[in-house]
C-alpha cells in the first residue's frame, strides 16, 4: 500500500432518496491510493447507490464527491463536465459491473474488448494492442489463442475475467466494483477472487468493491464499512469488524456468515 | 437559358436559401460536425440527391458554372436530371469540365482533376452518420460527437483487421476532420480519401433525409483512420483504363461477356477524354 | 336514447351498405370508372393489390380496387378471399427469369454488362412537378416512345456474373418442394423458401420500413442493387396427363437481386450473399424491400449478430402480412363490451383498495 498524504476520492454529506425511501443519509468516506475498501450490507442497504454516486454515474441531493487526479488537482465528481468525467471513466478509473454483460461488448472479439481503452486513450499500433490483449488476457487466465472469440461463447466466470481485463489494462488507479462474484457459482468465485487479489496488490490499486459477500470482503479489503437503510453503521479495518463487531447489525451480519 | 415560370432562382424560395446558407456557415466554423437543417421537400425522390440540391440552390448563384457528377461521370441519368434541374431553376451554364466549373455537385466520386480555391464540391451524402452501423441511435451518437468518444469506432477497425487482416472498409471510409470530429466522406470510394485532405476548395456535404449538413473547410486537414502498422491503403482496381490508359486514376469494371471477360474505364469521363484529347 | 338496445342491427348494415355503394359511385354526373381504365390507367396500383392478393389476375384485380374504393389492401383481401376458393390442379414449374423478355433492366453494380442497362419506364429521373397539362381530358394519347430492336442478347443476372469468379455464395440447389403458405400454417424455424414466400405476398409498406431500417444501422445492411429486371417471364406447368411442360401463358413480374457485402471470416473467405425478391407485376419498390428484409432475415445462419427488428423472422414473417394486420388492428372496432364491462368492475374494485390504503396511511 502506498502511503501518499491525500486521498484519492472523498465524499461528505451523501444524501439521496427514492420517493420516500432514503438510499442514502449522510454517508460520508474517504479511500486512499492503493487502498482496498469494501462495502458491505444486505440488498436494499444503499450499497450500490453509493457506488454509483461516488463513481458519478448517479448525482446525489446533497453532498459531495471530491477526486484527486493524477494531474495533482482536486475535481468535484458532479460539478466536472461530463466530458471530463467519461474521460475519468476511461483513464483513471475503472467500472467492474456485476453483470459482465453491462461491462463488454458481446459483438465483439475478447482481443477487441480488451483493445478499446487502449484504443481510446490514443494507441494507435495495432500489433502493440493486440500483444497488450494478449498478455492480459493470459493474465486473467483466458488462453489467448481465444482473443478472436466474442465473449457470448464464454463462460460466466471468463466473461467476467474478460471485464476485469478490459477495466484494467489502462492502469486506473481507483476501480469501483459492483458485486463482481455475484452471479457465479462459488468454485468459480473463489478463483476469481483470488486472481482479483494478486492483480490489485500487483498493480497497486484502490478499489471501492460492493458486496454482500463477507468472505469476498475479508479476503480482499483493508477496510470496510456496513451499510444499513442507506446509513453506515459501522467501518474499520476488514479484520476488526469483523472479528469485534460493534454495531448490532454487523454481529448479525458476521454471525449469520459464520452460521452458513 | 431561361429560368422555369413560376418558380425562384434556383427553386427554394430565399428564405429557405437563407436558413441553409446559416447551417452551411455553422457547418464550415467547426468542420466535420453534423448540423441539423430544416430539410424540405424537393421535386427528387430522397436518395437522389435531395441535400446535394438544397446545398446547391443555396449558394449558386446566376455568374456560377455548374458541373454535376454522378459515379464520376457527367453522362449517367441521375447527373443528367440534376445537371437539367439546375439549368431550369436557375438558368446557370452548365459544364463537363471540372476545371471551368465554380460549383460541383457529386455523388460518390471526388474528381480526378485538383480542384483549386474558389470551387465548391457539394457531396450528396446518405448517411451523414459514420458511426450509425456500429450505434444507430441518433441521441447516443450526438453524444459519442461531443465527447470525441471514438473508440466504438476504432474497435470495428481493430476487428476486421484481426477478422480479416485488412480494414474491411472500401467506401464511405470514416475520417477525423481538424482532428476533432469523425465524419461521413460520403460513399466515395476510400479511393478518393486523400483527396480530401487539404483540399483548396470548399467541401460542402448535404443530407436531404436525414436533414444534416456539414463541411470542411479550404486547407482542413483530414486523415483517414487506420493504425500505425496497418496504414491506410485506397484501393483501385490493378489496371490501366482502355480508352486513356490511366493507371493512377479510380477505375468502372465493365463486364463485357458472361464467360469473365471484363475491361475497365476511367469512372472519372471528364479526366478520361482530356487526357486523350491530350494524347492526340 | 337511440343507442341503447341496438336490436335494428339488420336495418342498420343495410342501410350502411347501401350508403357505402352510394359513396363508392360518388357523384352520379361524373362517369363511372370501368374496370379496363383501372386495369389499363392504375395498372401500378393492379399489380400491387396481385401481389399482395397472390392472385395472379388483373381483371379481377381491377374490380378489387373498383369495389374497395381504390382501398388497396382492401382490394387485396378481396383477391385473396376469393383466390381461396378457386380449385387448385397444379404447381407451375420455377419461373426462369434468365429468360425474360426484358422491358426495364438496371444495373447499380456495373456501368455496363452483357445485355446492357435498359431503363424502361421509370419514375425514377422525372423531377417530381405536378403535370397540370394531365388535368385536362381529352388530350391525345402521347407519341409513342421511341423503339429501338431488340438485339437479342443473352441477359445473364449479375448473380451469376459475380458466381462465376466465385464472389458471390452459393445457394444450395435443392429439389424438395416449397412449403406452401396458403395450405400450411408458418412454422419455425421457417426455411427460406417460405420466407420469400410470405415476403412476396408481405405488405409493400411494412417491408420498406424494414428495409429502409437495415440500412440506417438497425441490422447493419451493406447492400448493392445487382440487378432489377421487370418483364414477362413464361409460365411452364406439366399437366400429369401429358406428362411433358407446356407453357399456359406470360405473366409480368420483377425480380430485385441485392448484393450485400462481406460474410465470410478466417476459415470461409470474405464473400457477397444475395438477398432475393420476386413480385407480381411492375413493383419495384416492392421487389428491393424484399430483397433486403430477405438478406437481413439470413443473418442468423450466416453467423451474424441478429438483433435487429429485420433479422427475426417471426417477427417480419408473423407481421408482414397486411390482410392479416389490418384483420387484426381493425377488429377492435367490434363489439368488446362484455370483456370491457369486467375491465370496468376490476378497475373500479383496484382503486377502491389503493383508496382505502392511502386513508389508512394518512391516519
Amino acid at each position: 500500500m502506498s502511503t501518499a498524504g491525500a486521498p484519492l476520492l472523498e465524499a461528505e454529506g451523501l444524501t439521496l432518496r427514492f420517493g420516500a425511501i432514503p438510499a442514502l443519509e449522510e454517508v460520508a468516506l474517504s479511500i486512499w491510493p492503493g487502498e482496498v475498501v469494501a462495502i458491505v450490507g444486505e440488498s436494499g442497504s444503499g450499497k450500490t447507490t453509493l457506488l454509483r454516486v461516488l463513481s458519478g454515474l448517479v448525482r446525489p441531493e446533497r453532498g459531495t464527491v471530491r477526486y484527486h487526479g493524477a494531474d495533482g488537482a482536486v475535481r468535484d465528481v458532479h460539478g466536472m463536465a461530463e466530458s471530463r468525467r467519461r474521460l475519468l471513466h476511461r483513464t483513471e478509473w475503472g467500472f467492474v459491473h456485476q453483470n459482465p454483460r453491462d461491462g463488454l461488448r458481446m459483438g465483439v472479439s475478447a482481443g477487441g474488448n480488451v483493445g478499446e481503452r487502449l484504443m481510446a486513450v490514443g494507441a494507435r499500433h495495432y500489433g502493440s494492442i493486440r500483444a497488450e490483449a494478449a498478455a492480459w488476457l493470459r493474465r486473467v487466465e483466458i488462453d489467448p489463442a481465444r482473443m478472436d472469440e466474442v465473449p457470448t461463447r464464454f463462460s460466466g466466470g471468463m466473461q467476467q475475467r474478460l471485464q476485469i481485463a478490459r477495466t484494467l489494462v489502462t492502469r486506473p488507479r481507483l476501480v469501483f466494483m459492483d458485486e463482481p462474484t455475484g452471479g457465479l457459482d462459488v468454485s468459480v468465485q473463489a478463483r476469481l477472487l483470488d486472481m482479483l487479489r494478486g492483480l490489485v496488490a500487483d498493480l497497486d490499486l484502490a478499489v471501492l468493491i460492493v458486496t454482500h459477500d463477507i468472505a469476498a470482503a475479508r479476503l480482499l479489503a483493508h477496510r470496510m464499512l456496513v451499510m444499513r437503510h442507506g446509513r453506515v453503521v459501522e467501518q474499520g479495518l476488514t479484520d476488526r469488524v469483523l472479528d469485534d463487531p460493534q454495531h448490532p447489525y454487523t454481529q448479525l451480519l458476521v454471525s449469520s456468515v459464520l452460521a452458513a | 437559358m431561361t429560368i422555369a415560370a413560376g418558380y425562384n432562382f434556383g427553386y427554394l424560395d430565399e428564405a429557405t436559401k437563407r436558413m441553409i446558407r446559416r447551417a452551411i456557415l455553422k457547418a464550415v466554423a467547426i468542420p466535420g460536425h453534423q448540423v441539423p437543417f430544416g430539410s424540405r421537400e424537393m421535386p427528387l425522390p430522397y436518395g437522389w440527391g435531395t441535400g446535394g440540391i438544397q446545398v446547391t440552390a443555396s449558394v449558386i448563384g446566376p455568374d456560377d458554372v455548374l458541373k454535376v457528377i454522378d459515379q464520376g461521370a457527367d453522362d449517367t441519368t441521375n447527373a443528367v436530371s440534376i445537371r437539367r434541374f439546375f439549368a431550369k431553376v436557375a438558368g446557370v451554364a452548365t459544364t463537363g469540365r471540372t476545371a471551368e466549373a465554380t460549383l460541383i455537385q457529386t455523388r460518390h466520386r471526388i474528381p480526378e482533376t485538383p480542384l483549386r480555391e474558389g470551387q465548391i464540391l457539394v457531396y450528396q451524402v446518405p448517411m451523414p452518420e459514420p458511426l450509425f452501423r456500429l450505434e444507430p441511435r441518433v441521441a447516443e451518437t450526438q453524444r459519442m460527437h461531443a465527447l470525441a468518444d471514438y473508440g466504438l469506432m476504432h474497435v470495428k477497425l481493430y476487428e476486421d483487421i484481426a477478422r480479416y487482416g485488412h480494414v474491411a472498409i472500401s467506401y464511405n471510409y470514416p475520417v477525423m476532420v481538424n482532428r476533432r470530429y469523425l465524419m461521413a466522406p460520403s460513399p466515395i470510394p476510400a479511393f478518393d480519401n486523400p483527396k480530401m485532405d487539404r483540399m483548396p476548395a470548399l467541401q460542402l456535404f448535404g443530407a436531404g433525409r436525414e436533414k444534416r449538413i456539414y463541411a470542411v473547410p479550404p486547407h482542413t486537414e483530414v486523415r483517414s483512420l487506420d493504425f500505425e502498422d496497418h496504414p491506410f491503403v485506397p484501393i483501385r482496381a490493378d489496371a490501366a483504363c482502355s480508352l486513356c490508359g490511366s493507371r493512377d486514376t479510380y477505375l468502372d469494371e465493365i463486364v463485357t461477356d458472361d464467360r469473365g471477360g471484363r475491361r475497365f474505364i476511367c469512372s472519372d469521363t471528364d479526366w478520361c477524354a482530356s487526357r486523350r484529347e491530350e494524347g492526340r | 336514447m337511440a343507442y341503447v338496445a341496438v336490436k335494428g342491427g339488420e336495418d342498420a348494415i343495410a342501410h350502411a351498405h347501401a350508403w357505402l355503394a352510394e359513396a363508392r359511385r360518388g357523384d352520379p354526373a361524373v362517369p363511372e370508372l370501368s374496370v379496363a381504365q383501372i386495369g389499363q390507367q392504375l395498372g401500378l396500383a393492379v399489380d400491387r393489390v396481385m401481389a399482395e392478393g397472390s392472385c395472379h389476375d388483373r381483371g379481377l384485380a381491377a374490380l378489387a380496387i373498383k369495389q374497395a374504393r381504390g382501398d388497396l389492401i382492401e382490394a387485396a383481401f378481396l383477391l385473396r378471399a376469393y383466390r381461396t376458393t378457386l380449385p387448385r390442379f397444379g404447381a407451375s414449374a420455377p419461373l426462369d427469369t434468365a429468360a425474360m423478355l426484358v422491358r426495364r433492366r438496371i444495373s447499380a453494380t456495373y456501368k455496363d454488362l452483357p445485355g446492357g442497362q435498359v431503363l424502361g419506364p421509370t419514375f425514377d429521373y422525372t423531377h417530381r412537378l405536378l403535370d397540370f397539362a394531365l388535368e385536362a381530358e381529352g388530350a391525345p394519347p402521347p407519341e409513342p416512345a421511341p423503339e429501338a430492336e431488340a438485339d437479342g442478347a443473352p441477359m445473364p443476372r449479375v448473380s451469376g456474373i459475380l458466381a462465376q469468379e466465385g464472389l458471390m455464395a452459393a445457394e444450395p440447389a435443392s429439389e424438395a418442394p416449397p412449403g406452401d403458405l396458403t395450405r400450411e400454417p408458418l412454422a419455425f424455424p421457417a426455411d427460406r423458401p417460405l420466407r420469400l414466400q410470405a415476403l412476396a405476398r408481405g405488405d409493400e409498406g411494412f417491408l420498406l420500413a424494414l428495409g429502409y431500417s437495415t440500412q440506417r444501422g438497425y441490422g447493419n445492411a451493406h447492400p448493392f442493387v445487382g440487378e432489377i429486371r421487370v418483364g414477362e417471364v413464361a409460365v411452364g406447368l406439366t399437366p400429369p396427363e401429358l406428362g411433358f411442360e407446356i407453357s399456359i401463358g406470360d405473366i409480368t413480374v420483377t425480380e430485385c437481386g441485392m448484393v450485400n457485402q462481406f460474410a465470410g471470416s478466417k476459415t470461409e473467405p470474405p464473400q457477397f450473399t444475395r438477398g432475393y425478391g420476386l413480385v407480381f407485376g411492375h413493383g419495384e419498390r416492392k421487389a428491393m424491400a424484399m430483397a433486403l428484409v430477405d438478406r437481413s432475415l439470413r443473418a442468423a445462419e450466416l453467423g451474424e449478430e441478429a438483433a435487429a427488428p429485420a433479422q427475426s423472422p417471426e417477427f417480419v414473417l408473423y407481421h408482414c402480412d397486411n390482410v392479416d394486420a389490418t384483420g387484426f388492428v381493425e377488429h377492435l372496432k367490434l363489439p368488446h363490451y362484455v370483456d370491457f364491462q369486467s375491465e370496468l368492475e376490476k378497475i373500479r374494485t383496484l382503486r377502491a383498495t389503493a383508496d382505502a390504503a392511502q386513508r389508512e396511511a394518512a391516519e
